[in-house]
């Protein structure tokens, strides 16, 4: 008889018991803030009972995930003092002793370490499903080993460089052809010219190449 | 006496040709339209009373601006030289006036191509997702940066590495080095055969920018928050052209936009045949440059209208989610929209809860009031515009090819106001090729250059930008309208050109050629030498450990030294109220050749 008083006196104080565990600004909890509309817009879902269940198992995952020894359940994650906003605060309890709470820092480190697979559980992100007070660690921007940039100033470097090259070999041989080309028009000339003087003929007009200095035509 | 100049120049060796009109005409426009098109002329609108500022704008255009270069291409087209050889023909004692231009297109070219330097490290940052400029490099914590924004940080920190002051060098830094060679590189490849290389790139690099500002102008239009920002740019304030400096400032704009006094025009037009209408050219060139200029201020303030509406809903959500958070009202009630409402009746019921939240004030006046211009402009304001725009890495990298096309055109200009002059001096030895010569000219102004790459790089271009390309430009342009019109003579002058175009000047071009862009000149200059010696010369520098810049008074002002140093003021947008411009105007003589 005493031990039925008992029991229904532990059944209707426990619930009592974990009210007064947590509590706003409590030492060993901590605040969380869901803005669902901000982040979904159109397709915001209802935040009800089975939402906070959901957040309930996933906070007992991630100390489970954390702290692989212990085996914690829905019953040791305790919300309470929920508004509007949505926003709420929560506490965690020892599997093994269900009025000692886990201290702020171990609740941390296992939010921080889950804390990807808590949003994903709930289509957020780091800032529309806030635990005031841990920050969220940004993730390593991804840093490729060859800077992008270099590769685009090496392509645009490497085709300007190859136009200059082929530029300046083009024109040295134009300048080579054009030589060429007035060597052999100045030899062409020679020949007249001694043909001229050979038939007796002299030819008015014909620049006489023999006067010039003409040395760079006869080089042997 | 210039008569024996007439024909070809140099002995043995045929005057280069352009291969047509339009490849001339396109290289003018090139190098009359540079980067201060794009980002002086929109900011001086903005600051001048918006539609008002056409005024004084256009009256410049037409009585200092088209007269100058009417006169350049025409002299350059008569006498066939470069600016020294024409200025020696008409008479020995200019000659300086000629060796002027030289030195001044080499001191332009040095910082000018740094900026283009500056363009393309954007530009080949621009291939990346995200783009570097979006976000901060995270601290030791991981938890991002809190002070400064990612896009000063990167235009600070990862392209300048800014000193805190002149004083400190600091040392190369290696990319800004590599940059700038890949710039000299590209103006060498495009010089390598003279105007004829040159004639072939100019058919991009001085028709892409149209068309990327039309696609911009598209794009920007349909961006929300673009109309309020036309309208503000655009609503004219009559009571503004009351005020001098605006007038000053408008022929100051017109003339170095037009990139005359570099030599560069003169060299261009040498290269004509003498039959040809330069009237006709000079107005095309002239005209189209200005009309480049209201043409460009459209999707630039489309965009920084966009940026200002983007601020101001950023402001305002900052200002919901805090009452949001502190009144645990349900998540979206609060709206952009019913903001106010919400905002009176908490206010009402809670003022003490709601006035320590410590709200900011969200004017969109405020935002849009923000101006900016040179390359506070390009590399602070318009990255932070992109980031929002859907598609960022496409709008940045057009925005920068654009910005380098237009660099590179201008630096076509500004080089061959260097080469020609050089080749009319013959200084250059007969065995040398040209292309060697080019070579050896842009190898040298890089390395001189690369006193810009250094940690302080960024005060001594501000110096270059401020000193070099403004006060001896007007002194230079101011003789060489009294040279032509008084010492050639304005009778003999109407000659060739009547010989040239087949017609004599109108009355308008002598009287502006007279009196009327002489005593312009005259005044701009008198005023422009005035307000530089009536203010103490400071600079901008960023100081890394605070996070904003304070302003540092020049070792080499020669005024009252001992001042107080300033309150810092915020680098590269400066809040300028309208009300205070004038004042503002005083201390911040920058950009004026990046026109």
């Amino acid at each position: 008889m005493l031990v039925r008083i008992l029991v229904l006196l532990y059944l209707a104080g426990a619930p009592a018991l974990a009210q007064t565990l947590c509590q706003p600004n409590a030492s060993n909890g901590y605040r969380v803030r869901i803005s669902i509309k901000t982040a979904l817009g159109n397709q915001a879902y209802e935040w009800n009972e089975n939402e906070m269940f959901l957040f309930r198992a996933t906070m007992a995952f991630a100390m489970r995930r954390c702290y692989k020894t212990e085996t914690y359940n829905v019953d040791n994650i305790i919300v309470c003092n929920q508004t509007l906003r949505v926003s709420f605060w929560f506490v965690v309890t020892s599997p093994e002793n269900s009025t000692m709470l886990i201290p702020k820092a171990d609740v941390e480190k296992a939010v921080s370490m889950s804390r990807h697979r808590i949003n994903n559980a709930f289509l957020l992100t780091d800032r529309t499903l806030e635990f005031l007070g841990i920050h969220p660690t940004l993730a390593e921007p991804v840093n490729p080993d060859t800077p992008p940039w270099l590769i685009v100033f090496g392509v645009v470097i490497g085709a300007v460089f190859a136009g200059i090259i082929a530029l300046l070999v083009s024109s040295l041989l134009q300048k080579r052809r054009k030589e060429k080309g007035m060597m052999e028009d100045g030899q062409d000339e020679e020949d007249m010219q001694v043909k001229g003087v050979e038939n007796g003929n002299v030819l008015d007009g014909i620049y006489n190449r023999g006067f010039t200095d003409d040395d760079r035509f006869t080089k042997l | 006496m210039p008569e024996e100049g007439m024909e070809d120049s140099k002995v043995g060796e045929e005057r280069p040709k352009w291969n047509n009109k339009t490849e001339y005409l396109l290289t003018c426009i090139g190098f009359a339209v540079g980067v201060g098109n794009v980002w002086r002329f929109p900011y001086l609108c903005q600051i001048y009373g918006g539609g008002a500022f056409l005024i004084p704008y256009l009256i410049a255009l037409v009585f200092q601006g088209l007269p100058l270069l009417y006169l350049e291409l025409a002299i350059g087209q008569r006498l066939r030289m470069g600016s020294i050889g024409v200025w020696n023909s008409i008479s020995p004692y200019l000659g300086g006036v000629g060796v002027a231009s030289m030195v001044v297109s080499f001191c332009v070219s040095l910082f000018y191509n740094t900026i283009v330097a500056w363009v393309l490290w954007y530009l080949f940052n621009s291939f990346q997702e995200p783009l570097p400029w979006s976000q901060c490099p995270l601290n030791h914590n991981n938890t991002g940066m809190k002070q400064s924004t990612p896009v000063n940080y990167f235009w600070y920190r990862q392209t300048l590495n800014i000193t805190p002051n002149m004083e400190t060098s600091g040392s190369l830094q290696w990319w800004m080095v590599v940059s700038l060679a890949t710039a000299w590189s590209i103006v060498y490849i495009c010089f390598i055969r003279g105007i004829e290389t040159i004639g072939k790139a100019v058919y991009i690099t001085a028709t892409f920018p149209y068309l990327v500002l039309t696609i911009f102008l598209v794009r920007a239009l349909t961006l929300p928050g673009a109309y309020e920002g036309l309208i503000y740019l655009f609503t004219p304030d009559w009571e503004i052209l009351k005020n001098p400096q605006v007038w000053l400032d408008a022929a100051t704009q017109i003339f170095f936009s037009l990139s005359v006094a570099f030599g560069g025009l003169i060299s261009f037009s040498s290269y004509n045949s003498q039959k040809n209408n330069c009237e006709r050219d000079a107005v095309l060139v002239g005209v189209i440059n200005s009309a480049t200029s209201i043409y460009a201020s459209i999707p630039i303030f489309a965009i920084l209208g966009f940026k200002a509406h983007t601020n101001y809903v950023t402001c305002l959500n900052g200002n919901i989610l805090a009452l949001t958070n502190e009144f645990d009202i349900s998540d979206m009630n609060i709206t952009v929209e019913n903001y106010e409402q919400w905002f009176d009746s908490l206010n009402g019921t809670h003022p003490s809860r709601v006035s320590d939240l410590n709200l900011k004030t969200c004017d969109l006046q405020t935002f849009l009031d923000q101006s900016a211009s040179g390359t506070g402009l390009a590399f602070i304001v318009f990255t932070e515009a992109v980031i929002s725009m859907p598609g960022s890495q496409v709008w940045a990298v057009l925005f920068f090819i654009m910005l380098f096309s237009l660099g590179l055109s201008s630096m076509f200009g500004n080089l061959e106001g260097i080469l020609t002059p050089l080749h009319d001096l013959k200084l250059v030895p007969k065995w040398m090729p040209n292309e060697l010569f080019t070579a050896i000219i842009c190898l040298l102004s890089f390395l001189m250059a690369l006193i810009f790459c250094l940690g302080s790089g960024n005060y001594w271009l501000e110096i270059f930008n401020s000193h070099v390309g403004s006060v001896p430009l007007l002194i230079i342009a101011f003789f060489e309208i009294i040279a032509v019109a008084h010492i050639y003579g304005i009778g003999r002058f109407s000659d060739d050109l009547e010989f040239m175009t087949g017609h004599r000047p109108n009355i308008f071009w002598k009287v502006c050629w007279l009196v009327i862009s002489p005593l312009m000149l005259f005044v701009v200059l008198v005023a422009y030498v005035v307000a530089q010696a009536q203010t103490h010369h400071t600079y901008a520098a960023w100081n890394p450990d605070y996070v904003r810049a304070t302003t540092v008074n020049a070792a080499f002002s020669n005024l009252s030294s001992g001042t107080p140093p300033p309150p810092p003021q915020s680098l590269g947008v400066s809040k300028l109220d309208k009300t205070q411009s004038k004042k503002k105007k005083k201390n911040t003589i920058i950009f004026y050749i990046v026109e």
